[in-house]
């Protein structure tokens, strides 16, 4: 029962986290004292944090490799930039468009889950690597010469070029190609994103200490053990993997509805990187270090902006120091000795 | 040396059966069953048959298959000839999932637990199959989720406490000692609710006292789970304590079967753990048993010279019935 009360302890802690991130940067946006270049970075950290959460989902708790997150994430941001944009007559609040679209955006992605996940995760090995990372290519080529356009009857698509989609007059362009998503409705609020994290956490935290959750951490630690005991394997593989595809997707659709254009390019290898970075620097499997190395990275080049053209280099460079320290112990005690210090300092001026 | 006074009986079928079990169905029943990779036999005309209640052993030197024919039973590797009836059901095309789920559990020889969760949670996932909830409800807690948790929370409990294992329950399994997590490992096997037990090396890595400790568990779950248990082990005091029948396997086809009197006198037996040449004075290589425990009864059985071959034995269990 103690033990219980741990894990609950530990999941109300990140709530925690998120809500008290939310107050302070809702109030400090409210009182104009946060930059606009921070203001701006507020939803993409909400979408990157999801993100983050999703891709711990299979690579922390599912213990499989996946490098096309992005990919993902790009399914979900064209599909919800697609439906809101054609709900845009008939569904007049942007809110209920915004959800509309991130439920919509999620679902589309769970089914490009399913379409990968059924035949590789059946495999054993590092399959689900090589061909997440050629998905996630796969994807950003096929966006970028996709063209949807909307008309009085209703989606268009063509592979060609704008003219072939055939528009009858008064119809518009959603999606074109290379260019991506142009003249998008700002629909994403810091709100949502904010709920969606909340919603996403409560799902996988409980998730994890249920008996699916418990069955695909029995699988990751001894998957010989786990088909033993019983377990079907594949079919819990598949289940968190087409779970966290839908999360990225959402979170995708988040992220393209707080911009007026996005580009398939934006979903690239590197952007699958750099979530697998947010990822593996906060601890496998470790939810709230996703969010904070989430949130602090998505940032930390804002911050370096000083730095001009050596920004990525000085990214680079913290993120490798930040490894370093954190994997060494006598850094670690020799912080944590410091903080304790300083505390213990804080408290002897309070008296 | 413990031995009991063990009668086996004589079926219809050429298997053999310890007398309270004679009028029951066999609970496993393994015909002719072998694999090959590639150009070598690893198992070959491989027969048992197990009863309900039974303990029975399988022993054989380093290399002879042993572990083999529990990957076989397991549908770890397919047999490549053969039939494996569980239970009068024939195991065929199944998988290692649906081998578990139609009544057959294992520990493994290098212990396989999942280390990183707690000991309950090992015990949980044996419950895995028993615990009847679906993933939403497990999301959203409904009432259903705390009642079936609670549930497999005391049942793994109570599966713990065969080994005085209840104070262990929020340890990380990988953190135990050796001989504990070789008795979680049998407790995770038993929650799958199997009807067959197979046990690859129970004792290995255990002291004499935990051996012991361990020889009347085994029999405490058998009598108290009602299940057949089929092992592993070179621990030869185990074996004769505790197997009621004993088949020896040497370069994967059975050399011996009967009880543990029968194969300490067999002496194609002594012949496979100590080789033909102690007899001129010489050691036959790679034929020795790994454990000491294991020659020094069957070299005092030698010097006895009763030999039988196995097909005596088997006609002499004949006249005892």
């Amino acid at each position: 029962m103690k033990r219980f009360s741990k894990q609950t302890r530990s999941a109300f802690i990140n709530y925690g986290i998120i809500i008290i991130f939310f107050i302070v940067f809702q109030t400090l946006s409210a009182t104009g004292s946060l930059g606009s270049s921070l203001k701006g970075q507020l939803i993409p950290i909400c979408a990157y944090i999801i993100m983050a959460l999703s891709l711990n989902l299979v690579v922390g708790i599912s213990g499989e490799l996946s490098l096309g997150h992005a990919g993902f994430m790009s399914v979900g941001a064209f599909t919800g930039v697609v439906v809101a944009n054609s709900l845009s007559g008939t569904v007049t609040n942007g809110t209920l468009r915004l959800i509309l679209a991130l439920i919509i955006g999620a679902f589309v992605a769970a089914i490009a889950g399913i379409v990968i996940g059924i035949p590789v995760l059946r495999l054993r090995g590092d399959y689900l690597a090589i061909v997440t990372l050629a998905f996630g290519e796969i994807i950003k080529n096929v966006l970028n010469c996709l063209y949807v356009g909307l008309d009085d009857k209703g989606l268009h698509f063509s592979l060609k070029d704008e003219p072939s989609l055939h528009l009858n007059p008064g119809g518009r362009t959603i999606l074109s190609g290379p260019m991506g998503a142009l003249g998008i409705t700002k629909l994403s609020t810091f709100f949502i994103g904010i709920v969606l994290i909340l919603l996403v956490l409560f799902y996988i935290q409980n998730f994890v200490n249920s008996r699916p959750g418990r069955a695909i951490a029995a699988i990751r630690d001894n998957r010989i053990a786990a088909e033993a005991c019983g377990i079907p394997v594949t079919k819990y593989k598949l289940m968190a993997f087409v779970t966290s595809a839908a999360m990225a997707g959402s979170a995708g659709a988040l992220y393209a509805l707080n911009y007026s254009t996005v580009v398939p390019k934006k979903f690239d290898f590197n952007t699958s990187i750099l979530i697998l970075v947010f990822v593996v620097l906060g601890g496998i499997g470790n939810l709230r270090g996703s969010i904070i190395a989430a949130a602090l990275l998505t940032v930390l080049p804002e911050l370096l902006r000083q730095f001009q053209d050596y920004r990525m280099l000085v990214y680079a460079i913290v993120l490798i120091l930040v490894m370093l320290i954190t994997n060494n112990e006598k850094a670690m005690v020799f912080i944590r000795s410091r903080i304790k210090k300083l505390y213990k300092l804080t408290r002897k001026e309070g008296v | 040396m413990s031995n009991k006074d063990i009668k086996l009986v004589q079926l219809p079928s050429p298997n053999f059966v310890p007398e309270r079990d004679k009028d029951k169905p066999l609970m496993l029943e393994v015909s002719h069953l072998g694999i090959d990779f590639g150009g070598l036999t690893a198992v070959n005309e491989f027969n048992i048959g197990i009863s309900p209640t039974e303990i029975a052993g399988l022993i054989g030197p380093n290399g002879a298959g042993k572990t083999t024919v529990f990957n076989l039973l397991t549908k770890v590797y397919e047999p490549t000839r053969g039939t494996i009836l569980l239970d009068g059901k024939d195991t065929h095309g199944m998988n290692t999932i649906q081998v578990n789920q139609a009544g057959i559990a294992r520990t493994f020889q290098n212990i396989r637990l999942f280390d990183k969760l707690t000991v309950e949670d090992n015990v949980k996932i044996g419950l895995h199959n028993s615990i009847k909830y679906h993933m939403p409800t497990g999301v959203f807690r409904l009432p259903k989720y705390w009642k079936e948790e609670k549930k497999a929370h005391d049942k793994a409990m109570e599966l713990l406490s065969i080994f005085d294992m209840q104070d262990m329950a929020g340890y990380i399994a990988g953190s135990l000692p050796y001989g504990a997590q070789r008795r979680l490992e049998i407790v995770r096997a038993l929650a799958t609710g199997p009807k067959l037990l197979l046990l690859d090396e129970p004792a290995a890595g255990m002291n004499p006292s935990e051996t012991s400790e361990l020889m009347e568990n085994i029999e405490k779950i058998r009598d108290e789970f009602k299940i057949a248990i089929l092992l592993i082990e070179h621990d030869m005091n185990l074996v004769m304590g505790v197997c009621e029948s004993i088949a020896v396997l040497n370069f994967g086809e059975i050399i011996a079967k009967g009880t543990p009197n029968d194969i300490q006198n067999n002496p194609k037996v002594i012949e496979a753990y100590l080789g033909s040449g102690s007899i001129n004075g010489g050691e036959k290589e790679g034929t020795l048993p790994d454990s000491s425990d294991a020659s020094k009864p069957d070299a005092e059985q030698m010097s006895t010279g009763h030999l039988a071959s196995p097909d005596a034995m088997i006609g002499g269990r004949k006249e005892e019935s």
